[in-house]
């Protein structure tokens, strides 16, 4: 989406959609200029741009009904992460899969979607917050192994998406664990239909475009060192932007999204 | 004056269009003009006619344009050419029109470009509104792409009376004339949008944000849309790089990237969100218009900018004008000069480029010579961004989704050159998306003739 003439191209996932109203849903975190300036938008305001839909759809919607149940299937979702895995886990409740999801967030203030995911998958919605404030205490890579090592769940594929951090960890967690795992990558686009190459990634041996190769990928086979060093290649630059707003000249550093840190 | 050379053009001076994106060539005065025109022998057989892919009919606009009457050759133009401003501009016309004028054998070609950009110009600030008389024919025609194949087509057809609909990916038209192409060479706002908004009085719809392909697919438009043909002019906007190490490093950048950013997103401008990155120092891969455009773009985004190329000045594929620009600009030329690795710091970002030296071999099948390496030559030169302008090739999203599109090895589409019909039935194409990436008017020339080719088609389904 494109919020006006002087708005960037940003990427955000189709959350929901009603063919009959001819909506769709985006949720969206705030982390720099362009997100704050679309917080500020009320309804019956307006993107000026709006592109899609892009990318491949998830390899799940391939499969028959009949392939998909015999499948127990994990989701990983982290933070804003969770927009995402919502659809496709609404999905599969409509071939009639239930699918387990553990769903993390910093805090309880920032667990997401929580009701809409409960009514697609009950109670194998596992809520994980960092600092313990609600659900399991802990990230959510501990949980997957608790369910795994300790109750003794068997799982033939893994989808993470969230931040790549966190992907990278669940990655390296479930090649452990021998569970074939997709994740959802989310690097820096332009265009997103393939014609700049913004988004490249090293999985394999290959270079892919997210954008028209992805955004799902073998997690076993990314290069997610590469893939974050990539994404934070305008960090200074998007952080100054939002904080010179925000903070003025107060700021030096250490909020997670302005590089400031590094 | 000298009859021999042709009447210099106002330029602004290298040190300060280096430093702003304003556009270069100033353009003729209405005095000017009318001495360069005069420079025409009014041909009984002008070559230039000829040497013009949309064969604009040039002796006899140059002719109004030394009678001071520029609306009149504003339409003798128009009849040929729907994008003058625009071909006036960036057209390679040392290749094409000037390049057989008789006026060159002896001394300098007249400037027919110059000229007819000046004609282009003139109409625009007489607000010369182009008209459309014909009939709709009740036939529908879907563009796709709003590139200058696409433009071309969609405003000839709507000038045979087709009702006709562009339907474009990104969220303004122009393809490369807004994405790729600079404003110091061709300004958006005024030149493009106006071409632009001209095809549309000519009664063509565009719907941007639409990716045929996705949004709606080429079957859907012929047998649920109702559209009686399609037009394909999606171009070649896949970039290339080169596959070596290190080409995912930050400050790593396709032309294609750091172009639109820059054209289309306006990154140069404070008042735009998207960001661009330059760095202190920028190597630019590659030697045609587009390397061109990128290092002039980097400079004036304040890098000192390197041209790094395999072959040597004379194989250079970029516009000599270009190139003399570049210079005149401060942009360094690295020649016979070819990267095998992009060297990175322990942050991923670009830190130099590990190049080898090169000598020129036997000619090869293009009939340039083959760069050779040089045992033993390789050096490191530092660098914060690098560039690749390598070239690019036609997205596959049409020929994949599209039943009986089909594509030759290099993944452009396989058309007939005289009506641009396709493999399949009803579908059209033309422009780079079928013969890869060359230039604005050779994608026009494809576009007038697939109009041509459709309203064939079209009429025999009609009787």
């Amino acid at each position: 989406v494109k919020i006006d003439r002087y708005g960037e191209r940003i990427p955000l996932t189709i959350c929901d959609y009603d063919r009959e109203k001819g909506t769709v849903l985006i949720v969206f975190q705030v982390v720099g200029a362009s997100s704050y300036r679309m917080a500020e938008l009320n309804e019956g305001d307006f993107f000026e741009d709006v592109v899609g839909p892009l990318g491949c759809p998830s390899e799940l919607t391939k499969k028959t009904p009949e392939e998909l149940r015999k499948m127990n299937i994990l989701f990983v979702a982290g933070g804003v992460g969770t927009a995402p895995v919502y659809p496709q886990v609404k999905w599969l409740k409509e071939q009639g899969v239930t699918a387990d999801v553990v769903q993390g967030a910093k805090n309880k203030d920032l667990v997401i979607l929580e009701d809409e995911m409960r009514a697609v998958c009950g109670e194998h919605l596992y809520i994980t917050t960092d600092d313990g404030s609600y659900g399991f205490h802990g990230l959510v890579t501990a949980k997957v192994e608790e369910l795994v090592e300790k109750e003794g769940k068997r799982y033939d594929l893994c989808v993470a998406i969230g931040p790549m951090i966190m992907m990278k960890f669940v990655a390296m967690l479930t090649e452990k664990l021998g569970i074939p795992t997709v994740a959802s990558m989310n690097p820096i686009m332009v265009d997103g239909t393939g014609m700049c190459g913004a988004c490249r990634l090293i999985v394999g041996d290959e270079v892919k475009f997210a954008c028209v190769d992805g955004p799902e990928f073998d997690a076993h086979k990314i290069d997610f060192d590469q893939a974050m060093k990539r994404a934070r290649m305008y960090a200074s630059e998007e952080g100054r932007e939002y904080l010179r707003e925000k903070e003025g000249k107060t700021h030096h550093g250490g909020c997670g999204n302005c590089g400031g840190q590094q | 004056m000298d009859m021999m050379k042709r009447v210099p053009i106002a330029e602004q001076a290298p040190e300060e269009r280096a430093k702003n994106f304003k556009e270069v060539c100033l353009g003729y005065t209405e005095e000017e003009a009318r001495a360069e025109a005069s420079r025409c022998l009014n041909c009984k057989n002008p070559r230039c006619v000829a040497g013009c892919p949309v064969s604009i009919n040039i002796p006899a606009f140059l002719q109004q344009v030394i009678a001071g009457q520029e609306a009149k050759a504003a339409g003798i133009i128009a009849e040929s050419s729907a994008l003058p401003a625009v071909c006036g501009r960036v057209c390679p016309q040392e290749t094409q029109c000037e390049g057989v004028c008789i006026r060159g054998i002896k001394g300098e070609p007249v400037a027919i470009g110059k000229l007819e950009r000046y004609v282009a110009d003139w109409a625009r600030e007489h607000k010369l509104e182009p008209e459309n008389h014909s009939e709709k024919n009740g036939q529908r025609v879907a563009v796709i792409g709003a590139g200058p194949a696409g433009l071309t087509c969609a405003g000839d057809l709507a000038k045979l009376g087709y009702e006709v609909k562009i339907f474009e990916a990104l969220h303004e038209p122009g393809g490369v004339l807004v994405y790729g192409i600079p404003e110091f060479r061709l300004p958006k706002d005024t030149v493009v949008a106006h071409e632009v908004e001209n095809v549309k009085k000519l009664g063509v719809e565009i719907e941007t944000n639409t990716i045929v392909g996705k949004s709606v697919s080429v079957d859907d438009l012929l047998d649920k849309e109702g559209y009686d043909a399609v037009f394909i002019g999606s171009g070649a906007g896949l970039p290339m790089f080169m596959h070596i190490p290190g080409e995912t490093a930050s400050g790593v950048f396709s032309a294609n990237e750091f172009l639109t950013r820059n054209n289309l997103m306006k990154a140069f401008r404070e008042d735009y969100d998207t960001p661009i990155f330059a760095g202190k120092r920028a190597v630019v891969v590659g030697g045609g218009n587009v390397a061109m455009d990128a290092a002039r773009t980097a400079l004036r985004l304040g890098a000192e900018t390197h041209i790094v190329y395999r072959r040597s000045e004379a194989e250079l594929p970029a516009r000599a004008e270009e190139v003399h620009h570049a210079k005149e600009e401060g942009v360094i030329f690295d020649l016979l000069t070819n990267p095998v690795e992009i060297l990175q710091d322990e942050n991923g970002w670009v830190r130099g480029v590990r190049v080898i030296h090169m000598e020129l071999g036997e000619p090869d099948q293009s009939g340039r010579r083959r760069p050779v390496e040089i045992p033993g030559s390789e050096e490191e030169i530092s660098a914060d961004t690098v560039i690749m302008a390598l070239g690019t090739s036609p997205n596959p999203l049409l020929s994949s989704t599209t039943e009986g599109l089909e594509t030759n090895r290099k993944g452009c589409l396989i058309a007939d050159e005289k009506t641009g019909k396709t493999t399949r039935e009803g579908v059209f194409a033309g422009g780079d998306a079928v013969i890869g990436a060359a230039t604005v008017i050779l994608a026009m020339g494809a576009g007038k003739q697939a109009a041509r080719g459709i309203d064939e088609y079209l009429r025999a389904k009609r009787a």
